[in-house]
């Protein structure tokens, strides 16, 4: 793009059929509408870096991170605090969940919570890969065996949401389950107390 | 033999340029046609699984129990699906082709000839020693292979000669281009070799992550209890990070050969030029810095790996993006220009003056335009945080059929429809039945990979897993599932299109009433690239210094910290 240039002597090999001074650009000439369009396209790569850079410090969508380490062969052990997987209140309108991913459901494959609840999920893998994904919300993570995969929620909707497990983790020909059936539900029952059936969406 | 040098101070006596021969491109020649008649091979049984799948997720026909004892189970077929469309076919296909390419853009013999046989004999053998166990149903672990998922040990062992072999095709286009640089020191090297040789290049720098896995962790323990020693055990995300390493570039490796014919052989299919040239070769370079140092974005929703490393990576996939954003405008000014050539008038009018009447033509054209919306779905799910939305779910197989299934899948179509004519030497058959299944293909996508991109996104749909038999399945997905439906049959005719344009222009002996030449664009300024477009060391070294710099840290954390708590396991 700039007009710099150098000149640069070259002798080939026989001597010479021109002594010419040869004269190399080290810049690549750029077209107008070409200069234009790359100026556009380094705006643009800035502006998503940029948008996804604010989403994740000003409202906190983040992903999952490093949380703990948790070896699968002791999980039931007492002290694990997966040995007793299920949904806890640490306080009103606050909760976490300890679950476990195995061949082949969720243990909880059930959960209620109040509506307007914040819930912290806690997963890990006793087996092989498996995924998690709560339909409608941003909790979507792997479950490894060995690792503790972390993510929050807030549930102001009312309803029945799946907890879908989305990695391949197996299935025997013919077998009643396998990785196609493994998933759990999520019931956020309304505030004003009613029926929590009359709010299930599908 | 020798040319008139002067010995001198300064000069260097360099090696006389050696000549191409007919004889050498009939080497050449029987090579690239036998790899690409593998790929088309395995791609006929792995496009008609992907049919079987896309009508089980519809509930229109569960054809498993019928495939039983050949396929066992869904899952036996999407690990075929996958490896055989997605590894042989593109690989088979990118070998053969950049073979018979480089050597005819560099204008020189292969250096070593019985290395690109070599290379062959080895990835066939490897394609047929990881045939085995998948055909059988002792490999359905899917082509991603996640451990503590182990497949039988022939499996890694087919996979690591498939790999070997094709870093051996890269050899010998290095030995040759190395010779080919002795002989000529101050000639620029032509646009497709080098890119070629790029390609090769990132791709051996790629496929390392992939090989630490396999040679490390998974072959050890598979042929533990063959050998009789007791298993080492797995780290998973260990296991999974060096895969991702391998993952992506992998992407590029497919995206890529199909950019070296957008660049500079599709222009020369419509009367166009190459627009810009030296920044076409920037943008092959830019690929080679930064096609690799971007696996984290596909471990968003890993556990174990801090944030800000997903968020460095984030970076440089979004960086990655940039060089296809140059592409977009400069392989488009090139068709202008051949359009303008053609007649073409007015701001887009032009467009319908392109060579839409040349099969190789259209299919390309209509891969880039699907690229399109494969390009921004790739910016999507690189966006962190807005991948939690589609991690996963059918989104992502709605992602990748635009991208290796069709920015290049299609191309490759388009290139063989007259590479496939000059390598038999026989007329394609015939130019409307491969204008129809470009278009059928065209059309068949955008309906199916718009289907399966609304059914992660609306309904979070998971992806790789047999729908028909979920308990889960809604009603409400109904209208995408027939949308997929309507995209899978023009798709399948497409297909059988393809197989059987392919099949007659083989065995019909139509002669060709002239001779086809690589179609090469030539530059639009004919002044060469500066030096430093041409030249190695400081591109190679910066791609290897961003590889450590941005796995270094986390795989030597991931290493140190090693937790071989896991064993292998058969849940299949």
């Amino acid at each position: 793009m700039s007009d710099q240039s150098h000149e640069t002597e070259h002798h080939s090999a026989g001597g010479e059929q021109d002594s010419m001074t040869v004269h190399e650009e080290n810049s690549i000439h750029v077209e107008k509408w070409e200069g234009i369009w790359i100026r556009i396209a380094v705006g643009m790569t800035v502006v998503f870096i940029a948008a996804i850079t604010i989403a994740a410090l000003s409202f906190g969508i983040s992903v999952p991170g490093a949380t703990a380490r948790v070896n699968p062969a002791t999980l039931n052990e007492p002290g694990s605090p997966f040995a007793n997987p299920g949904i806890r209140e640490l306080a009103p309108g606050k909760y976490e969940v300890y679950m476990v991913a195995q061949t082949w459901n969720f243990v909880p494959d059930r959960l209620e919570v109040p509506q307007g609840s914040e819930v912290t999920f806690y997963l890990t893998s006793r087996d092989v890969t498996h995924g998690i994904k709560l339909a409608g919300t941003n909790v979507n993570m792997m479950a490894l065996p060995g690792q503790v995969s972390t993510l929050k929620a807030t549930f102001d909707e009312a309803g029945t949401f799946n907890y879908i497990c989305h990695e391949y983790c197996g299935y025997v020909a013919g077998a009643p389950i396998g990785h196609h059936t493994m998933y759990g539900q999520l019931t956020v029952l309304p505030a004003d107390g009613t029926s929590e059936t009359a709010q299930v969406t599908e | 033999m020798s040319v008139q040098a002067v010995p001198g101070a300064g000069v260097k006596a360099h090696p006389t340029p050696v000549p191409l021969t007919a004889k050498d491109l009939k080497i050449v020649d029987r090579l690239a046609g036998l790899n690409i008649l593998v790929g088309v091979l395995a791609l006929s049984i792995g496009a008609l699984l992907g049919v079987f799948q896309g009508l089980e997720h519809a509930k229109v026909l569960n054809i498993y129990p019928w495939l039983n004892p050949v396929i066992k189970t869904y899952y036996q077929g999407l690990t075929l699906h996958g490896a055989l469309n997605a590894v042989v076919w593109t690989t088979f296909f990118i070998c053969g082709f950049f073979t018979f390419s480089f050597v005819r853009s560099i204008d020189r013999p292969l250096k070593y000839p019985w290395m690109s046989t070599v290379a062959f004999i080895v990835m066939v053998v490897g394609l047929v020693t990881a045939a085995v166990p998948m055909l059988t149903n002792n490999a359905s672990v899917l082509y991603t292979f996640y451990p503590p998922m182990l497949a039988d040990w022939s499996f890694y062992v087919g996979l690591v000669l498939l790999v070997v072999g094709s870093w051996i095709v890269g050899y010998s286009m290095y030995f040759t281009y190395y010779a080919w640089r002795k002989e000529n020191p101050d000639a620029r090297a032509p646009f497709i070799a080098l890119a070629a040789t790029i390609t090769m290049a990132m791709w051996q720098l790629a496929t390392l992550g992939v090989a630490a896995e396999i040679l490390f962790q998974l072959l050890p323990n598979a042929l533990a209890p063959v050998l009789g020693y007791p298993a080492p055990g797995l780290d998973v995300l260990l296991n999974r990070t060096l895969f991702w390493w391998f993952g992506h570039p992998l992407v590029y490796f497919w995206l890529l050969p199909a950019y070296v014919s957008w660049y500079a052989m599709l222009p020369a299919q419509t009367n166009g030029k190459m627009f810009s040239e030296p920044l076409a070769r920037l943008v092959f370079w830019l690929f080679l810095l930064f096609s690799t140092p971007v696996g984290f974005h596909h471990q968003y929703a890993d556990p174990g790996i801090p944030e800000i490393w997903k968020y460095i990576h984030m970076i440089f996939t979004m960086g990655v993006g940039f060089p296809s954003l140059i592409t977009a405008f400069t392989v488009v000014a090139s068709l202008e220009i051949g359009a303008r050539a053609r007649g073409g008038k007015g701001y887009l009018r032009w467009i319908g003056r392109l060579n839409w009447g040349d099969p190789s033509y259209a299919a390309q054209n209509l891969a880039m335009i699907l690229f399109i919306f494969g390009g921004i779905g790739g910016l999507i799910n690189a966006s962190y945080n807005v991948n939690m939305a589609v991690h996963n779910t059918m989104w992502v197989p709605g992602h990748f059929h635009l991208t290796v299934g069709s920015a290049s899948t299609l191309t490759f179509f388009g290139i063989a429809y007259w590479l496939v004519p000059k390598l038999t030497g026989h007329k394609l058959f015939t130019k409307w039945l491969a204008l129809a299944q470009a278009w059928t293909w065209f059309f068949g996508m955008l309906f199916f990979s718009n289907a399966y991109h609304t059914l992660g996104l609306l309904f979070s749909v998971p992806r790789r897993t047999m729908l028909g038999e979920a308990p889960y399945y809604s009603s409400a997905w109904n209208p995408q599932m027939m949308e997929s439906v309507l995209g899978l049959t023009l798709l399948s005719i497409s297909a059988t299109l393809f197989f059987a344009i392919m099949l007659f222009t083989l065995i019909l002996p139509r002669k060709l009433d002239k001779e086809i030449a690589m179609p090469v664009a030539q530059p639009l300024d004919p002044k060469p690239a500066p030096k430093w477009l041409d030249t190695w060391w400081p591109w190679l070294n910066g791609a290897i210094a961003l590889v450590i710099l941005s796995y270094g840290p986390m795989l030597y954390q991931l290493i140190r910290d090693a937790e071989f708590w896991s064993k292998g396991i058969r849940v299949w």
